[in-house]
């Protein structure tokens, strides 16, 4: 068995962009099904249109439409496409540089092999057919193919939309593998056999739960493995309340520090079978495990604590975990 | 060599709102930079350096956001830092900036820090679960509210002092036109509201704000062109660990230590005495009678006895949070350097109804993580003697 665990972690959110006035309206260019860019004060006509004029550091104002043919001045062949980008089979991203613009744009050129793409060759958008005021909205594909009539006279007679664009939305998902370091391992793997693992620090003596590479004190690993009870005080707690996006237990639920007997440092943990508002500090209690046969490396094994019955615990006991 | 004099000329915020949609990250920094450059008399052209804060990446989900906004800013040919210490940073990022002009390294630095939390949302982004570990995160809510039932039990504070300042942050929001809560509320209003995260209100709890603050930090040179420089007196950032043994989540030790050496820089002895207004980080606003005692103001498990008596109020011993606070304005990673910039603008006399009259030395504080990155500064109507 290795001896660390690790497990997969996917961190997601469709976040809400929001353009500002000068790339709404490139943004709204694409969704009519033209290009627009901006002529800055040092005569260049650059496309998208910055936000602010790189010499003045003015809103950028002076806006121009461009045609939808332009010249490669450099790229590069794509021949293992991932996952988001413009096509899931081999293609170009090129600089294309379109007419009337002193700089490049960065996109995707349709070929089907290296030896179709090659730098001062003249390319045409091709647009989408269904256009959302992205820049997916448009690939360019090689000006000698042609672009069927249709596609041409709609690029010819862009609508002009009335509302301009404000905002976008970008996905974002990365997934990592997450790993625990030896000692909590040693910890989770300890629950898997119903055993909660600490260890003592050999510096200042402190037992910590889970188990640290290094005390933060005193900077050394806690090395003296420690077996605790599944019973402790409760220190202090939260009732949340609140519902809120990747929640995993229903509210409303007790979020509460429990300090097991001979721990220094309180875990966080689920209390239940007990009313939320008779939950308090010095509440005596003790882990509900999971079936066993549910058990996995994780504190989740101990579905959540439950009072014991004893009597609180006094609060000289705790006040120092506060 | 000592430290050079440094002062703050200048001073800017965007209006915040739940949601900025009509700008975006670079329009948002720049609606706070131009302002701030407007108020010290300066261009862009004229800035040395540019120091960027902001707080975690995940909230606007653009990784080092600094490197795309750099041309937007004007940093281009010039030196530009992104600074990160969670929601401390607004704090930090104007001490960085200050210390650029005080090692004598730069003459005119601009500082912006910005949050679009609108982008996202900073419940989820602050609560993204980990493998093997108990899912009973809720967000900063959720982890500060055990640690407020700490401190509510140890000072024995009666369980009306949180509604007490949230009433007062956000009665004092309608004298500053850039907040973005602005309205009265009662404690009575604040305590019939709903327990979001027991024991803490849904009006004790900050907003989510988009929004920005910039500084101009000059030299002594420099700032002989300004009518009232706010003088920088002193400058302290501290950090401890997040969990430790026995660690004091109510108390820190950093912020303790890191108040007591901001006082001995400022020349300080009885900070309740010699300081006229407070700016200080309060998310939720049980925070504030904690910090009181965190920063000496009071002793430990007084500072309510203050809050409780209106000696944070306006017309108080020591006003805390004139311009609303965080409690009526959050951008998170601007919601530091508005404190800074806020204690910067009473000073200077410039702060508009909110203005505490005749304030000559005021305080800038944040905090941010787990209450484990503390920033803080004494700025005052002088140039500091020594």
């Amino acid at each position: 068995m290795s001896r660390t665990l690790s497990a997969p972690v996917t961190v997601a959110f469709d976040y809400t962009r929001s353009v500002g006035p000068v790339l709404g309206r490139f943004l709204t260019g694409l969704r009519d099904g033209h290009f627009i860019g901006a002529r800055l004060s040092d005569g260049r006509v650059v496309v998208p249109p910055p936000e602010f004029d790189p010499v003045t550091h003015q809103a950028t104002a002076d806006f121009v439409d461009l045609p939808e043919t332009g010249t490669v001045t450099s790229w590069t062949w794509v021949s293992e496409p991932v996952a988001g980008q413009p096509f899931d089979r081999p293609f170009a991203f090129a600089l294309v540089t379109l007419d009337g613009a002193t700089s490049p744009i960065l996109h995707a050129v349709d070929v089907t092999s290296a030896a179709e793409v090659s730098t001062g060759m003249r390319v045409r958008a091709r647009w989408a057919a269904e256009r959302t005021g992205a820049i997916t909205d448009v690939v360019f594909v090689p000006d000698a193919l042609g672009v069927p009539t249709s596609e041409v006279e709609a690029a010819a007679q862009p609508a002009r939309s009335l509302e301009q664009l404000t905002g976008i939305v970008t996905p974002v998902s990365l997934d990592y593998t997450y790993a625990a370091s030896p000692e909590e391992s040693a910890f989770f793997q300890g629950l898997s056999e119903g055993r909660i693992l600490g260890q003592r620090c050999p510096a200042c003596e402190k037992v910590y739960v889970p188990p640290r590479p290094a005390c933060p004190v005193d900077g050394v690993p806690t090395v003296e493995e420690i077996e605790l009870p599944d019973v402790g005080t409760v220190t202090t707690f939260c009732i949340v309340n609140v519902p809120f996006l990747g929640q995993k237990i229903t509210p409303p639920y007790v979020s509460a520090y429990i300090l097991l007997d001979g721990a220094d440092i309180a875990l966080q943990h689920l209390i239940l079978e007990i009313p939320v508002e008779e939950v308090r500090m010095g509440l005596r209690v003790k882990a509900v495990w999971k079936p066993r046969e549910e058990w996995g490396t994780t504190i989740e094994n101990i579905s959540h604590f439950a009072p014991t019955g004893e009597p609180d615990a006094d609060f000289d006991t705790y006040k120092h975990h506060l | 060599m000592g430290k050079m004099p440094a002062a703050v000329i200048g001073v800017g915020q965007t209006h915040h709102r739940a949601k900025r949609e009509d700008v975006s990250m670079a329009g948002l920094c720049r609606e706070a930079m131009d302002r701030a450059l407007e108020d010290a008399g300066m261009t862009l052209e004229e800035i040395d350096a540019i120091v960027v804060g902001k707080a975690p990446d995940l909230f606007e989900g653009v990784m080092m956001p600094e490197l795309y906004l750099a041309e937007a800013l004007g940093a281009a040919g010039k030196p530009l830092l992104r600074v990160h210490t969670a929601g401390s940073v607004g704090g930090s990022t104007a001490i960085v900036a200050s210390s650029l002009v005080q090692a004598g390294v730069h003459k005119r630095v601009l500082t912006v820090a910005f949050e679009k939390q609108s982008e996202s949302n900073a419940m989820w982004a602050l609560s993204v679960p980990v493998p093997f570990v108990m899912p009973v995160h809720a967000g900063a809510g959720g982890y500060f509210a055990p640690h407020v039932r700490s401190y509510i039990r140890r000072s024995g504070a009666p369980t009306h002092v949180g509604a007490i300042v949230a009433a007062k942050d956000r009665t004092n929001a309608l004298k500053n036109p850039y907040a973005h809560l602005r309205e009265e509320k009662t404690v009575e209003m604040v305590l019939a509201s709903q327990m979001l995260w027991d024991p803490i209100r849904y009006e004790e709890t900050c907003p989510s704000s988009d929004g920005a603050c910039a500084l101009v930090i000059v030299d002594e040179d420099v700032a002989k062109s300004s009518p009232n420089p706010a003088w920088i007196h002193g400058t302290v950032m501290r950090s401890e660990p997040t969990t430790a043994a026995e660690r004091d989540q109510v108390n820190p030790q950093a912020g303790r230590e890191a108040a007591a050496a901001l006082w001995k820089q400022a020349g300080i002895t009885s900070p309740i005495d010699e300081i006229d207004a407070a700016e200080i980080y309060v998310p939720f606003s049980w925070f504030e009678p904690m910090w009181l005692e965190n920063l000496g103001f009071a002793a430990e498990g007084d500072g309510w006895k203050l809050t409780e008596a209106g000696e944070t109020a306006m017309d108080g011993r020591i006003p805390v949070n004139c311009s609303g606070g965080v409690l009526s304005s959050n951008p998170i990673g601007a919601s530091g350097m508005l404190r800074f910039g806020e204690a910067a603008l009473q000073v200077r006399g410039a702060a508009g109804e909110h203005q505490v009259d005749g304030a000559r030395r005021a305080l800038g504080h944040a905090y941010g993580g787990g209450s484990q990155f503390f920033a803080m500064w004494v700025v005052g109507a002088e140039k500091p003697t020594s």
